[in-house]
């Protein structure tokens, strides 16, 4: 089961990323969220050849990992994580669009690398994006940004008891296949009649755990009300979603890296 | 078969979170009405057995691959579609913040590929009247996997126009529906095979658990159900038509103005004005060997090309050597800085972390 123990162990390290004590509240999570969607769609507004002038916007992820302390090799991993689908979808571009399109010392590049190397840039900077979102203020934190922002709460507190039960299930199932592994001897494989009363026994016991939360949510004076500690919008809010805003702005109004290539190599624009 | 932020255009990844949107404010506002308040727990009980299950694959007999559980329609029977989509959802966001399954933006649309066709098209389509209201053994297996694999083909076919119409990716939309859609009716075939078996179980066992769906009734879920399939519908048909129109326009300009630079245009006109702007931009250049538009096609022992000869419009390697050269230098040397500034912040931060 080292699939499920992966998970897990990712789970409970980015929590536990999130949740360190004195440096929770490094932000407005509600900031965080803003910024970090105007970043992804300024990304991926780019067209489809666009290369260099992806490459400051990584300015955003790496200023923002490093204030949350976000390992880099997490965000390596989980890039890594992201990337087969997007190469797998990618890898044709090179097959389809044969147009040269960058040269360099007599080797000639097609348009269809091009591409290819942006998607994968795009993936690098969406997810690790996206990563530091998450490790820098905790899904609790999330949840009540999004309150905030008028998400019903149906949704918010569905989120909330997920990621709590997440951890619990996650452990069970990890469990039961552990045990079905150890008295599986010779035969690891897990066949569809195994399956369906592995997961049919799971799905049961998390229908009773329900049922057991709900009583005990109802001793607690459970009214269908959920309450969230909203955290106070500050000066230094507005100051950092304006900055990164601008940032991108010009990011995306502008190729920087062609200006400082072209003074670089000596040709004038 | 998440979508990818990589792989989408903004205008595709709004429209489809605009669909997705819609259907979970229609699906959130049913779940409210319900008033039930044990239905709280429960689904979020139950999005966390979902992700679970996800973790563990059975082997598929005579293949060395395995599958596992999709979840939407096993959702469904359990709890009704509304709410199933409202887990759905919750499970698709943690994916996308925790796994990097799908993203932030890609979120809309996953919601739609996963969560809303099986719920809101699958199972109220073709699962409920199939099944009928207390179906056997043989009419339950097969109107579940029917409507497992027909939710899977659907939404391997949103996949592929979203990703079509976002033109990311070069694919053609035959090119990769043919890719995507066989080898999800064999993915479908499994999936459909784990909720079927696990039914059947909850059947065995707890067969009340799954006539927890049903007091809703049929018909005054159906309409919100169709209102907001069909509202998806329309969004996509009308971001497709717009696409299709807007298309070769947003590429040419893109070429134009692609950051590494691209000076490839389509059309021989085109070709030779952007030849001609380029020659006016290199031509300031005093003794860079590089930039005089080398055309590749002269094998390396040639002898060096004038910048006379090279600036003729020649088929197709219209490529400027010197932008080229100039957009890596600066990509990289871009990509060097922003390097170096966020090691510094780390570097600045780590004194503060070895702090209590």
């Amino acid at each position: 089961m080292a699939r499920a123990d992966q998970a897990l162990d990712r789970m409970l390290a980015l929590d536990a990323l999130a949740a360190r004590p004195g440096d929770a509240g490094y932000r407005n999570p509600m900031a965080h969220l803003l910024v970090t969607l105007a970043f992804i769609v300024a990304v991926i507004s780019f067209d489809r050849y666009t290369v260099a002038a992806l490459m400051p916007l990584a300015l955003f992820p790496m200023a923002l990992a490093a204030q949350a302390r976000v390992p880099a090799a997490l965000l390596v991993r989980t890039v890594g994580l992201a990337l087969p689908f997007a190469v797998m979808v990618g890898l044709f571009n090179p097959l389809l669009d044969r147009n040269p399109m960058l040269q360099l010392a007599g080797l000639q590049l097609s348009g269809g690398w091009v591409s290819l190397a942006s998607i994968v840039l795009r993936v690098a900077l969406t997810v690790s994006a996206t990563l530091v979102l998450v490790a820098g203020t905790g899904l609790p934190a999330l949840c009540s940004a999004l309150a905030r922002l008028g998400v019903p709460q149906v949704l918010t507190v569905q989120l909330l008891l997920l990621y709590r039960y997440l951890f619990v299930l996650a452990g069970e199932a990890a469990r039961m296949d552990t045990a079905r592994r150890l008295r599986a001897g010779w035969q690891p494989r897990l066949a569809l009649s195994t399956y369906a009363s592995l997961l049919g026994q799971l799905l049961l016991r998390s229908v009773e755990r329900a049922q057991r939360l709900h009583q005990a949510m109802r001793v607690r004076g459970y009214t269908g009300q959920w309450p969230t500690a909203p955290r106070r919008w500050q000066l230094a809010d507005t100051v950092f979603v304006l900055g990164w805003l601008a940032f991108f702005g010009l990011a995306r109004a502008v190729s920087l890296p062609l200006a400082v290539g072209q003074a670089l190599v000596g040709l004038s624009p | 078969m998440h979508m990818a932020d990589a792989l989408l255009s903004p205008a595709t990844g709004l429209v489809m979170w605009a669909a997705a949107g819609t259907a979970l404010a229609v699906a959130s506002r049913v779940v409210k009405a319900r008033a039930d308040d044990a239905l709280v727990p429960l689904m979020g009980m139950l999005g966390a057995f979902v992700f679970a299950a996800q973790m563990i694959n059975f082997s598929i007999p005579g293949t060395g691959s395995s599958g596992h559980l999709g979840g939407g329609l096993l959702l469904a029977m359990l709890m009704g579609p509304h709410a199933a989509l409202v887990v759905i959802s919750s499970v698709l966001t943690v994916q996308a913040l925790f796994f990097a399954d799908g993203g932030l933006l890609a979120l809309g649309a996953n919601i739609f590929n996963i969560g809303v066709l099986p719920c809101l098209v699958a199972y109220p389509l073709v699962y409920r009247p199939l099944a009928g209201v207390a179906p056997s053994r043989r009419r339950l297996t097969l109107a579940a996997g029917l409507a497992a694999m027909l939710a899977l083909q659907l939404g391997a076919m949103g996949v592929v126009l979203q990703t079509v119409m976002s033109g990311i990716s070069g694919l053609s939309l035959e090119g990769f529906a043919w890719l995507m859609l066989p080898i999800h009716a064999a993915i479908g075939v499994v999936e459909g095979a784990a909720t079927v078996a696990i039914v059947l179980f909850v059947q065995r066992h707890r067969p009340e658990l799954l006539h927890g769906a049903a007091p809703e009734g049929v018909a005054p879920r159906l309409r919100p159900a169709l209102l907001a399939a069909g509202l998806a519908t329309l969004a996509l048909g009308g971001v497709g038509s717009w696409f299709a129109s807007a298309d070769p326009d947003g590429l040419e300009w893109s070429v134009q103005r692609a950051g590494v630079n691209a000076v490839a245009a389509t059309t021989p006109a085109g070709l030779h004005d952007t030849l001609a702007a380029v020659q006016k931009r290199t031509a300031l250049l005093p003794d860079y060997g590089l930039p005089d538009d080398a055309v590749s096609t002269s094998p390396a022992g040639d002898a060096p090309s004038t910048p006379a000869q090279a600036s003729q419009p020649q088929a197709w390697p219209a490529v400027n050597a010197g932008t080229s050269l100039a957009g890596v230098v600066g990509g990289v040397t871009t990509l060097g800085l922003v390097l170096a500034v966020g090691l510094l912040l780390r570097r600045r931060r780590q004194p503060a972390s070895a702090r209590p």
